[in-house]
């Protein structure tokens, strides 16, 4: 057997991600054909669903948005080694700092709710991983279980707070009041009618600006740079003098910092109060965003409009298809995160040999290689 | 409180606790071959629904018990694939199970049965019934002893029994047999056991088909034995508490029931407590109770009570050739 040469960079960020996501594609196909739909009707009705018209491009971008949060939470954490389960968890509880900037600020002006709603979502959402990553670094727990463990901790929180403190007298349902005034942060609708009802807003301009900043951060700073060797290696990024621990903690608090903007773009853009689980699996979702985008802010944009396209074309679905809820979704994700996050080796061994075949001086070295062997 | 009432309360706790000690246990198999298994919750959930499907249709509840298996075995080869043979993230290949099963039994359930994703109850003989011991009546006015005998032992259906069976058997596969000796080692030591010439691959395997099967009997035990056919995410986390159980009970089969048998009961508890004022305190909001479980294992992780250190190559794929 020859070396395995690793596969050239643009089939590894951009061929493996488009064949594993087909192939996810594919099973979720066969799932529909066992239902007893048809496949191609439903991705027609999704694709058209998700960019056919206005409306459905503004729902798209503001999963997106919401994708590209979690998303860059997961990857942030991924970059140094850490595994962050808990951005659900991390979005639902910051979104008590986005509702209590927009409860105090909301005889005040949009303009001063955002920023200061962003800063103080994420200042929970950054809290709230910082533990787990304290529980890591200074404790020795796994943040992989930690988070999980966090998460049901942050549902348990919330709901309690909803149902017997946040709860206005007289409402039913678990939430807490209407923001009315300045806290509502204005969607774009209002400016493009193009974009129909859809919830996206303002806090839009936030997930670009993250993209940004993460890609700063990781590539362009001493500290990404501490956070990658750490993520390679951590017995050579201690022996290089960087405090893992405190990485640890620092990293986490990103990471949860980003996830919490999660909230700023539900409650205050969409909701206009916390409801229960309003995050709906969206820090879930992140996990898949963050591999098949291979952590990369690239990657991530393209990914988490990927998936923002099959939320909001699954809402489409459903009403043109009623055999197929939104639950297939779920299943095309759990594919996507299985393919390119578990079962890479599924496809890279024969993508590598494939590709050793069809380079030129690879064969001849092979060639070379095979005779030498015979020879000898 | 009476004493009838401790019982009842007891009981229901014995009832909570089988499908958690049953994914516990599972989970100690496969945690102690060095695959961390944080699917437990998706095969439980994907066996519930197996299971409640086969009962319906054949309404026959050892046809039902087998299908939960099945299904739940074929979940776990899934993860076996991805984090042994193709030497895959362990942790990711649990997170995509767990979806996967969300999705699957909404969107199979709502094509198959047209109820919103819910199955219908199983017919008679689909569901199984609750194991009355001899005497079990007429011992039930002997003071003390007898409410004891007729509602904590007896009345339960045969998983109850299974699961709690369970616990001494896995003791002594794991440390009486020579499978259980490999298994131990494989999970700290793999390159050892490759070494003495038995296959870490096939050991792991077969570790994560006895998860399997374990986790099928717990999802079995939700749709037609507990419950009565399959409702969306039935398991409802459970899987998640079976694994914080697992960490308390560092992955050892006696502690482990003891540490389900603590979350059972403040899961009775807390259905108890509902809504019931307690003198000088008021009523406590059973939301707190419901999250001890994962506050309990964050502080024991963080080594405030003891000291939690799973198996040593958990989560490592086994490469020979390094």
């Amino acid at each position: 057997m020859s070396v395995r040469q690793p596969l050239p960079r643009w089939a590894d960020i951009a061929l493996l991600p488009v064949l594993n996501l087909l192939l996810a594609l594919l099973v979720s196909g066969v799932v529909i054909a066992i239902i007893g739909q048809n496949p191609f009707d439903a991705l027609r009705i999704l694709i058209y669903g998700a960019f056919g018209y206005g409306e459905g491009i503004g729902f798209t971008l503001h999963f997106a948005a919401d994708f590209i949060f979690t998303g860059l939470a997961v990857a942030v954490a991924a970059h140094a080694g850490l595994f962050n389960i808990g951005a659900e968890g991390q979005a639902y509880i910051a979104s008590l700092g986005a509702f209590f900037v927009g409860y105090f600020l909301d005889g005040t002006s949009w303009i001063l709710v955002l920023p200061l709603a962003v800063a103080a979502a994420a200042a929970v959402g950054a809290f709230w991983a910082f533990i787990p990553g304290y529980l890591q670094a200074r404790r020795g727990s796994h943040v992989v279980i930690t988070t999980i463990m966090f998460n049901f901790i942050a549902s348990a929180i919330m709901v309690y707070l909803l149902n017997y403190i946040l709860k206005p007298k007289g409402i039913q349902d678990p939430s807490t009041v209407n923001l009315l005034g300045a806290a509502r942060i204005p969607q774009l609708r209002q400016f493009f009618s193009f974009f129909g009802y859809a919830p996206l807003n303002m806090t839009a301009i936030f997930a670009v600006l993250a993209l940004i900043f993460v890609y700063i951060l990781i590539w362009h700073t001493k500290f990404g740079f501490a956070m990658r060797t750490m993520g390679h290696n951590p017995t050579a990024s201690r022996y290089a003098g960087i405090s893992n621990s405190r990485l640890i903690m620092i990293v986490m608090a990103i990471s949860g910092g980003l996830a919490g903007l999660v909230a700023v773009n539900e409650v205050l853009g969409v909701q206009n109060k916390i409801v229960i689980d309003f995050t709906s699996g969206y820090g879930f979702v992140g996990i898949a965003v963050a591999l098949m985008g291979r952590n990369h802010p690239v990657g991530i944009a393209l990914a988490a409009i990927l998936f923002g396209a099959l939320y909001q074309g699954g809402l489409e679905l459903q009403f043109e298809m009623p055999a197929i809820t939104r639950d297939m979704i779920v299943v095309i994700q759990a594919l996507v995160i299985m393919f390119t996050g578990a079962m890479e080796g599924l496809l890279r061994p024969g993508l590598e040999n494939a590709f050793m075949l069809y380079k030129p001086q690879q064969k001849a070295e092979a060639v070379a290689r095979e005779t030498v062997g015979t020879e000898g | 409180m009476s004493y009838e009432e401790l019982i009842s309360m007891l009981a229901a706790t014995v009832r909570l606790t089988t499908p958690l000690l049953l994914a516990c246990l599972a989970g100690l198999y496969s945690e102690r071959s060095g695959i961390f298994d944080i699917g437990l919750e998706g095969k439980m959930l994907a066996a519930a629904f197996g299971a409640a499907s086969v009962a319906v249709v054949t309404g026959n509840m050892w046809l039902g018990l087998i299908a939960g298996i099945v299904v739940s075995i074929v979940m776990s080869m899934l993860h076996g694939i991805a984090s042994i043979t193709l030497k895959g993230n362990q942790i990711i290949s649990g997170v995509a199970i767990n979806f996967l099963a969300q999705g699957l039994t909404a969107v199979l359930g709502l094509a198959w049965f047209h109820q919103g994703g819910r199955t219908p109850a199983p017919p008679a003989g689909g569901r199984f019934p609750p194991l009355i011991w001899p005497g079990a009546d007429q011992f039930h006015g002997v003071p003390i002893v007898g409410p004891i005998y007729s509602v904590l032992f007896s009345g339960h259906n045969i998983i109850v029994y299974i699961a709690f069976i369970a616990v001494p058997v896995t003791y002594w596969v794991l440390y009486r047999t020579r499978f259980g000796l490999r298994l131990r080692a494989v999970g700290e030591n793999p390159k050892a056991v490759d070494t003495a010439g038995i296959s870490v691959p096939r050991l792991r395997y077969e570790a994560l088909l006895i998860t399997g099967v374990l986790c099928g009997i717990a999802g079995a035990y939700f749709s037609i034995a507990q419950g009565s056919g399959f409702v969306n995410n039935m398991t409802a986390g459970k899987g998640y508490i079976a694994l914080a159980a697992l960490i308390f009970a560092k992955w050892r089969p006696v502690p482990a029931m003891f540490a389900t048998l603590l979350f059972g009961f403040l899961d009775a508890l807390q259905i108890r407590l509902q809504g019931v004022p307690l003198p000088g305190i008021g009523p406590i909001p059973v939301q707190f109770i419901q999250a001890l479980p994962y506050v309990l294992t964050c502080v024991l992780l963080a080594g405030f009570i003891g000291k939690a250190i799973g198996p040593k190559a958990g989560g490592v794929p086994y490469t020979k050739d390094r």
